[in-house]
């Protein structure tokens, strides 16, 4: 690869490879994410390429392989381009069918997707009930390119929006475009990003400043920016570039969680090429913009995530956070002026330069614009990635798009935000996803993670989970995070064990409010948002934990017992399966649990197809 | 200098000084554990909060980190600052019982309760003692390890440390020690454990530097005056 001296350059090759496009031939777009390889894509892909080979197919069929295309559910799933034709969980032996009908121009319909609803079978990617009311802009761009190959990227309209920038040659325009368009932060707390790069090019001390990509997405259930990194880390690096020039910023830091080895290696890749190709080094396409970005891989901490602890742990300390001010805007890495963002919010900047701040701001709501990416994962039918414009209700995204719950249970609650976010419950579905709304609820947007639960989640048990993820995570520098978080597990454990008492509960929303008050960064202040929400929505099911000593979900073991009622035939299928030997009865007897034996596992009411297991 | 209203007070400060210095300064007490003038500023015990804002946007921050700006209101000690400090001292009762230095600091804050299970640890992480080992002695030989529950202090991987005098800073700071908490004021002692603590000076063939050791009065520095 040469690298490109200047603009035209850089236009002569972007319109050499646009040039050389055949959008007629037909391409087989395999999503291989991490989700998709762990579903076996990599099996597929060794197939595909097999019968492409084999059939000599290949300059009439294309293969593509790419990042998550957000359906996670269906995985591993193959897209056919330029029909739109999707083909949901497919298996190795059906592969060789897929390649050939796509060669042959046709369509195999036993594999297409049967919607749930109507039991028709789906062609159209685009006819899709979890695709259909999507907003994809940041997402659907991982079907176009291949991650490793820069030229895709290219030909996809990448780097057109730096080249855009760096033709005008006017940073305060790129400020102005990105504050007209109203990108907030989209790692959580939603800072105006526009803002946050004018403070940053306004500050005088010193030459040197850095730009952080922020990918260190600890919350359990949340994986968006995995997807973006994964699937097209080329967006990020031109975001970076783009913030580069318009705050004056000299050095960038990509700090990756090493948990994610395919979105690091992407990276590595994709850093690799841009140097290569000089989109990154010395005088950017003949510019004055002179810009590196380097590769930091996490060291597994979740307040890592956190800025002041991220930057601590890009110097190559531990990773604790410190009392703001000053600013990491002022003094961050090294001292010097830093600027923070999410891989979302990076991801978005070349799109807004590309659309224009105007058409941007359409999308969305007024203080909220754009779209959003949530992982919609737990009790619904279609879990994923979902993207969608900020202001659409909550149940549209869990009842529209994630298909409604699984089974006949009714939901109970989303949480959002992670450990750090709230519950809100399904009588507040109607409210509309943004970052005021969410706030007010008393949860928080967070980085997109977006938890369903239904009748059978306990509320006590959720907020005993993130609290024990809390316990462990909270680094321990401030007291009230550390002991506050090990003190507020200590309170729900009884609970959930019934051997708390009324009083507790009020003691348990005093520590919660302290904890939140004092801690010094974000992680201890949002720490008890679990504890709060669950207890300002949920407090039945507090109450009846402790009076009542029952748990209403069937999930707190020490308040639960096993029964059998007499739907029982004796079919024998739950004292087998038993690994206590806790269910004695006969062949067509009806079975009895000896409640001394139980260890309450449940397996036996998952084995019983009649519902003859009752947990109370 | 910095123009700002504590308590209501409209005072003017040196640039740079933390809230806590202000305040200390003006006379308004604000109890700290983790807080020392020779050492930096580390905000981890949390008792130093005070409230900074007003209305809606009005939150609580720990005043030895914080620097004072310009139009600053502070509140060292509003309602919400109070409970807040009750909740924490609280805390620090259950977990560590035994200091006296904590004993005293909710018995003056009428905490009158304990609510929490009782726990007996030996230290409340407000990191003193490393920072002194730091700083002051500038020998690094105790540090942090691990984090959340499991965080704990000591020498890399437990090993005894080479770098370590035994100077005695590191207990002299402490707050939660019950060796040496008194043992200059003997009127107050409340273990004397401190009095069966080997000296750093003692065994050792070269010269004690005298002015880097921290135990002193100790029982070796009474036998070489004799």
């Amino acid at each position: 690869m040469d690298r490109l001296k200047n603009y035209s350059d850089f236009k002569a090759l972007q319109d050499r490879l646009i040039a050389d496009q055949a959008p007629n031939i037909p391409t087989i777009v395999i999503s291989a994410g991490t989700c998709g390889q762990a579903s076996g894509a990599n099996e597929l892909i060794r197939i595909a390429k097999r019968e492409l080979l084999d059939n000599e197919l290949s300059d009439r069929v294309r293969l593509r392989i790419t990042g998550c295309h957000g359906f996670c559910e269906q995985e591993a799933s193959v897209l056919v381009e330029p029909a739109g034709t999707f083909y949901p969980k497919v298996q190795q032996k059906d592969m060789p069918r897929v390649v050939c009908s796509v060669a042959r121009g046709e369509v195999v319909e036993d594999l297409l997707y049967v919607d749930p609803a109507s039991g028709r079978r789906l062609e159209k990617q685009s006819e899709i009930p979890f695709f259909k009311t999507q907003c994809r802009t940041i997402l659907g761009r991982n079907e176009k390119v291949d991650p490793i190959r820069v030229f895709q990227y290219i030909e996809n309209g990448g780097y057109a929006s730096l080249g855009k920038v760096l033709e005008r040659g006017d940073p305060q325009w790129v400020i102005e475009e990105i504050k007209a368009s109203g990108l907030r932060g989209r790692g959580g707390a939603g800072f105006p990003t526009g803002l946050k790069w004018e403070y940053l090019a306004r500050q005088q001390n010193g030459t040197w400043k850095y730009l952080i990509c922020n990918a260190d997405e600890g919350d359990p259930g949340a994986y968006m920016d995995r997807a973006v990194l994964e699937g097209n880390p080329h967006s990020v690096i031109e975001g970076m570039l783009i913030g580069a020039y318009a705050t004056g910023a000299k050095e960038g830091v990509i700090y990756v969680r090493a948990e994610y080895p395919l979105a690091v290696k992407h990276c590595v890749i994709a850093l690799r090429q841009a140097r290569e190709l000089g989109f990154l080094g010395e005088n950017i396409l003949g510019s004055r913009l002179s810009f590196n970005i380097r590769l930091v891989k996490g060291a597994g901490a979740f307040v890592c995530g956190e800025e002041t602890a991220l930057m601590r742990s890009c110097e190559g300390r531990v990773g604790e956070p410190r009392q703001r001010p000053p600013f990491p805007i002022e003094r961050g890495i090294d001292g010097k002026p830093t600027a923070i963002n999410n891989v979302e919010t990076w991801a978005n900047v070349p799109v807004i330069l590309r659309q224009g701040a105007r058409a941007f701001a359409k999308t969305g709501t007024e203080k909220s614009t754009g779209t959003k990416i949530f992982s919609l994962v737990g009790k619904v039918r279609n879990t994923g990635l979902v993207e969608v414009p900020m202001g659409m209700p909550i149940w549209e995204i869990v009842n529209t798009i994630g298909g409604g719950p699984i089974g006949k249970k009714k939901l109970k609650a989303v949480q959002t935000g992670g450990p750090s976010g709230g519950c809100i419950p399904a009588r507040l579905f109607d409210l509309p996803i943004d970052y005021d709304s969410l706030a007010d609820a008393g949860s928080i947007m967070g980085s997109g993670g977006m938890i369903v639960m239904d009748e059978s989640t306990c509320m006590v048990d959720v907020a005993r989970y993130f609290m024990n993820f809390l316990k462990d995570e909270s680094c321990g520098k401030c007291f009230t995070c550390r002991k506050g978080t090990q003190r507020m597990f200590e309170i729900l454990d009884d609970i959930s064990k019934g051997l708390a008492r009324m009083d507790h509960l009020d003691l348990l929303e005093e520590l919660a409010t302290t904890v939140r008050d004092t801690s010094m960064c974000g992680l201890g202040q949002t720490a008890p948002n679990p504890v709060l929400s669950t207890l300002k929505y949920f407090r039945d099911e507090y109450v009846k934990h402790i009076e009542d000593k029952k748990c209403p979900a069937g999930v707190c073991k020490s308040l639960i017992t096993y029964s059998i009622n007499d739907k029982c035939t004796g079919c024998n299928l739950c004292s087998k399966s038993c690994p206590v030997d806790a269910i004695a009865g006969d062949r067509k007897v009806r079975h009895v649990i000896e409640p001394g034996k139980c260890i309450k596992c449940g397996v036996c009411v998952t084995v019983c197809k009649l519902d003859a297991v009752e947990v109370r | 200098m910095v123009n700002l209203t504590i308590n209501g007070l409209k005072v003017a400060v040196q640039d740079g000084s933390s809230i806590l210095e202000a305040a200390k300064f003006l006379g308004f007490p604000i109890p700290t554990l983790c807080h020392n003038d020779g050492l930096h500023p580390y905000g981890a015990c949390r008792l130093c909060v005070v409230e900074i804002g007003e209305g809606p946007r009005a939150r609580m921050v720990s005043s030895c980190t914080h620097p004072v700006q310009e139009g600053m209101k502070v509140r060292t000690a509003s309602s919400r600052v109070v409970k807040a400090r009750k909740m924490v001292l609280e805390l620090l009762l259950a977990s560590c019982p035994q200091s006296k230095v904590i004993q005293d600091l909710a018995s003056a804050h009428n905490i009158r309760q304990q609510r929490f299970k009782q726990e007996h640890e030996q230290c409340i992480m407000c990191g003193l003692c490393v920072r002194m080992c730091k700083e002051q002695m500038v020998a690094k030989a105790i540090s942090f390890r691990g984090r959340g529950e499991r965080r704990s202090i000591g020498t890399p991987f437990d090993a005894k440390s080479e770098v370590c005098r035994q100077c005695g800073g590191c207990i002299y700071v402490c707050p939660a020690c019950q060796l040496r908490c008194t043992y200059s004021d003997p009127s107050k002692v409340i273990c004397g454990g401190c009095a069966n603590l080997t000296p750093p000076c003692v065994g050792k063939n070269e010269s004690f530097d005298d002015m880097m050791c921290y135990m002193s009065p100790c029982v070796a520095c009474e036998i070489k005056k004799d």
